[in-house]
């Protein structure tokens, strides 16, 4: 298994080179093919990359902290090489013109993309399951989900066949599937990495993150993608550096709510061990309470189809992107375009977030999720006055079995209960390994700090790392 | 038909929303160029117009800017926290399906402008708010299909909305006609009509005179002209009173005005308005400004209509001169160059000028760039004075300053080009006035004149100006004629 140290260092001392690190890369994607976990791979592009990179490190030349490692991208991050597809029918022949901020400062770093993940048409899902082009399998137990939605993330960085991936995080989308498949998963603050240039689901809760095999990797990426971007006018000026040193005796809040018996057994017993093991390291975990999350998902399943519904009202066929063939009027090119090329989930938030912002209901629907969000901010702020960390399982149970909630909207939006909160807030929030079930499947602990404080919360894990 | 008697009965309210395209160098949430004239279809989209995944929005200060002063040109003041919302709607020139305005927090607040009517008189009208917003692409209809031009999508707009305190055509057109002076003197716009820098709508509604509650609107939209503001609400008074006559209802309805009939007809009705799921945009944080950031933006606003017209009071010019001046901000800023420093003889006389000679005979770059400056303005305004040209002669080198052949050059040397300079050599006038005495054709005039008919002396005054090509001082002339009768 190798971090992303280990492939710089081989690069650096001449024992590797970037080619034969993607090469490799390139090979384990294909082995690892029946996960379904990428959408393409960019072997040609990357190649060329590696090969370039490979003459400057001969030239000495600087490369970069990253010269030649192989990552993944969602395949919601506008990336040359391949089509961005968001894992749908709209876009499956797009061919971004520019990539994202996020993609442009890896590879600044000499970073090398490798392939696209699949995930969740237009992120819309918590399994990989809602993807046009079929689920993704867990890298733990091919009849269990990858979780979602950034499932392909997950599973390309659990199966070693990058040291990292990127993944994006509105609800849990990077933490639950971190957490189904044992690796580590950042969902930053709201704000500190640029959304330009990657697919928009819901503007106010969307963030960038990333999948690594341990924290100094994730530290190392974060610092690497988080700052202000011009392109984008709601990140913050750049607040990241991860930390040399934790401040010790850290005092932590274990949240009640997210351990009530509707919260898997073997879930709880990592919990709590994972809470020993903090406690071991001289930190106080006490137990607290954050009554409103009760209603944190009904928030979010108002304040996010709403988003969505407005995000997705660009795919028109107008422009680009799919087009239905054969029709007779405009109504009819929207409605079948739309119809064709989004999937059922898709379909579902549309006409939710439609619903909850047409006149007469926007009062009562939006407006007061809006409002009862600013009373769970202010609930966490209080939280923050006392503690430094809170801390919740990732998910109700380990990874489900594959087509075992699709029939269930809401069985499956559960599945999302302890990850929405943070997300609404605008928290950072990262899911680290915490062991697994005695079947052999992962469960991950969420880590909850105050903004801008990810570089503690990523010290914090670290703290605990490995013991 | 509906007769002016039955008018009468009747009194309408209009309301007023302009659309005003602000004169930035890029669009509002891109780089691209915001200038559209005469440039090939889709040649100014960025990614952002374009409505592409992952774009977002990067709010162009400059368009604030231009807000702020716009909110000066309003009497109105500037909100200090201002938002962007998000209006949806499906159409092949919207290519996000959202429209981005500012629904719930716009960053004009309630102001006023008075609008000059032609009596002399001002109207008042309430500015309800403005907002801003960016403008949508264009479509053109072929037979089976149509093309998308967006160009314009992303435009930077600012939408300024009356409250119904217009009550006539004539009003209607004064209001539109001064929120243009407004919007290009303060620099917020190019303010050309022709390619829709300003577009109003105009809401009608009509009531008998007297009564409660105003009566049902209709909404003309988009028209691009002063006069078609004018034309169209007077259409609509006459449209909607005459279905009141017949015990009808109007409809709630937006109708399109056609320039060629000079009608107004229906578009589209109430019943199918649109929801357009109004809500806040998360791409764009909240404008927040400071007292001192608005007034140091304002403070760069020039000299304003209103303004111009309390300096010129002194004056007292006709208001028709001082409006016709005003369509061009150039010709005002220059007049009050000159009326600062020089008296109000010298000064009147440069009004009238430029109230009376014909658009298409001056030509206002030459004005704004100086080359028809102050200078050479008051040196022609004080030959005149001096007696060195006569009025008609000043009128012709004023033209002539504007002219190809002389542009440049002083009127001082153009007069003498055209041998406009008036003779005032008592003793060559003298010579011509003797001559003119001495002809037989004058002794009757000289003979009425001596038994009291002082009229005729004009007479006199007529033949020497002739005699002497018009170049003679007539005050001399009539003076010298005097002495010798």
């Amino acid at each position: 298994m190798s971090r992303i140290s280990d492939i710089v260092d081989r690069i650096k001392s001449g024992e590797s080179s970037a080619r034969s690190e993607v090469e490799n890369a390139l090979q384990r994607a294909t082995s690892t093919d029946e996960y379904h976990a990428l959408l393409s791979v960019t072997a040609e592009r990357a190649l060329e990359r590696a090969d370039a990179i490979d003459a400057r490190i001969k030239n000495g030349e600087d490369v970069g902290r990253l010269a030649g490692v192989p990552f993944v991208a969602k395949d919601n991050f506008l990336a040359f090489g391949a089509p961005t597809t968001a894992a749908s029918r709209m876009l499956e022949k797009f061919d971004a013109p520019l990539q994202a901020t996020a993609v442009e400062k890896l590879e600044q770093q000499g970073a090398i993309c490798i392939g696209k993940a699949n995930l969740d048409a237009f992120a819309h899902g918590g399994s990989t399951e809602n993807s046009a082009f079929g689920p993704t399998k867990n890298a733990f137990d091919q009849t269990k989900v990858a979780g979602g939605s950034s499932g392909g993330s997950a599973v390309v960085t659990a199966l070693d066949v990058v040291s990292f991936a990127l993944g994006t995080d509105t609800g849990g989308s990077i933490r639950q599937p971190a957490s189904f498949n044992g690796v580590v998963g950042v969902k930053p603050t709201y704000g500190m990495v640029s959304r330009y240039g990657v697919v928009a689901m819901a503007s106010s809760t969307d963030t960038i993150g990333c999948f690594t095999k341990d924290i100094a990797d994730a530290e190392l990426v974060m610092d690497i993608m988080s700052g202000r971007d011009v392109n984008d006018m709601t990140t913050l000026p750049d607040f990241f550096s991860p930390l040399d040193e934790l401040k010790p005796g850290q005092k932590i809040g274990i949240i009640k709510e997210s351990m009530t018996d509707a919260v898997d057994g073997e879930v709880q017993d990592k919990v709590n061990g994972y809470v020993e093991k903090l406690r071991a390291a001289g930190h106080t975990v006490d137990e607290v309470s954050l009554p409103i999350v009760k209603y944190a998902l009904a928030m979010y399943y108002i304040i996010v189809p709403a988003e969505v519904s407005s995000n997705l009202a660009r795919y028109d066929g107008i422009r680009y992107g799919h087009r239905a063939e054969g029709v007779q009027t405009l109504a009819e090119l929207y409605g079948r375009t739309r119809d064709e090329g989004f999937v059922t989930e898709n379909k579902r938030r549309i006409m939710i977030g439609s619903y909850v912002l047409s006149s007469g209901y926007f009062d009562a629907y939006y407006l007061q999720a809006q409002k009862a969000r600013t009373l769970l901010i202010d609930a966490y702020e209080d939280l923050f006055k006392t503690y430094d960390v809170l801390l919740t399982p990732v998910a109700p149970t380990p990874a489900f079995g594959l087509g075992e909630n699709t029939a269930d909207p809401i069985k499956m939006y559960l599945a999302d209960i302890m990850t929405v909160p943070p997300s609404l807030a605008g928290l950072p929030a990262i899911s680290v390994p915490a062991g697994a079930t005695s079947a052999g499947l992962p469960i991950g602990v969420q880590l909850i700090g105050q903004r801008r404080t990810d570089a503690n919360l990523l010290a914090l894990a670290k703290s605990v790392e490995g013991k | 038909m509906v007769t002016d008697e039955i008018l009468n009965k009747y009194d309408m309210t209009i309301g007023i929303e302009c659309h005003v395209q602000l004169a930035t160098a890029t669009k509002l949430f891109s780089g691209a160029d915001n200038d559209a004239r005469d440039k090939s279809p889709n040649s100014v989209v960025s990614p952002i117009d374009f409505g592409l995944p992952g774009m977002l929005p990067v709010l162009n200060r400059e368009a604030v800017n231009l807000a702020i002063k716009a909110g000066k040109a309003l009497n109105a003041p500037i909100a200090r926290v201002s938002r962007f919302d998000r209006k949806h709607y499906f159409y092949p020139d919207l290519p996000k399906g959202y429209q981005t305005t500012q629904m719930y927090n716009p960053i004009i607040l309630a102001g006023y402008i008075d609008a000059p009517l032609e009596d002399g008189t001002n109207v008042r009208v309430r500015i309800h708010h403005a907002h801003m917003e960016e403008d949508a692409g264009k479509l053109t209809h072929y037979g089976d299909y149509s093309l998308v031009d967006l160009n314009r999508a992303g435009t930077p707009l600012i939408e300024i909305v009356s409250d119904p305190d217009i009550h006539s055509a004539a009003q209607a057109k004064a209001y539109a006609t001064e929120l243009h002076h407004l919007m290009t003197y303060a620099g917020v716009t190019r303010g050309d009509l022709y390619h829709g820098n300003m577009r109003f709508d105009v809401n009608v509604s009509v009531a008998p005179k007297g009564a409660n509650e105003l009566g049902t609107r209709a909404e003309v939209k988009n028209l691009n002209s002063f006069r078609s503001v004018e034309k169209a609400a007077e259409y609509e008074f006459r449209r909607q009173v005459a279905m009141l006559e017949k015990g009808e209802k109007v409809v709630q309805e937006t109708r399109g005005w056609d320039d060629a009939k000079q009608t107004t007809s229906s578009q589209r009705s109430k019943e199918d308005a649109q929801d357009y799921r109004y809500m806040p945009d998360a791409d764009i944080p909240p404008i927040i400004l400071t007292d001192q950031e608005i007034a140091d933006i304002q403070e760069t606003v020039p000299i304003l209509p209103p303004e111009y017209r309390e300096k010129w009071q002194a004056l007292q010019l006709d208001s028709s001169v001082v409006n016709t001046v005003l369509n061009n901000a150039p010709v005002a800023v220059t007049l009050e160059a000159i009326n600062d420093r020089y008296d109000a003889e010298v000064t009147k006389r440069v009004f009238n000028w430029f109230s009376s000679a014909s658009a298409d005979d001056m030509n206002i770059t030459a004005v704004e760039s100086g080359l028809v400056g102050p200078r050479r303005l008051v040196e022609l305004s004080q030959m005149v004075g001096d007696n060195k040209l006569s009025s008609t002669g000043a009128k012709e080198i004023f033209l002539a300053l504007f002219n190809e052949d002389s542009i440049g050059k002083m009127p001082e040397d153009i007069a003498r080009e055209k041998n406009l300079l008036q003779v005032s050599d008592e003793g060559a006038i003298a010579a011509i006035v003797d001559e003119v005495l001495a002809d037989p054709t004058s002794a009757k005039a000289i003979e009425d004149i001596k038994n009291g008919n002082d009229k005729v002396i004009g007479f006199l005054v007529g033949q020497v100006m002739k005699k002497s090509q018009g170049k003679a001082n007539p005050a001399l002339a009539q003076k010298l004629i005097r002495e010798r009768i």
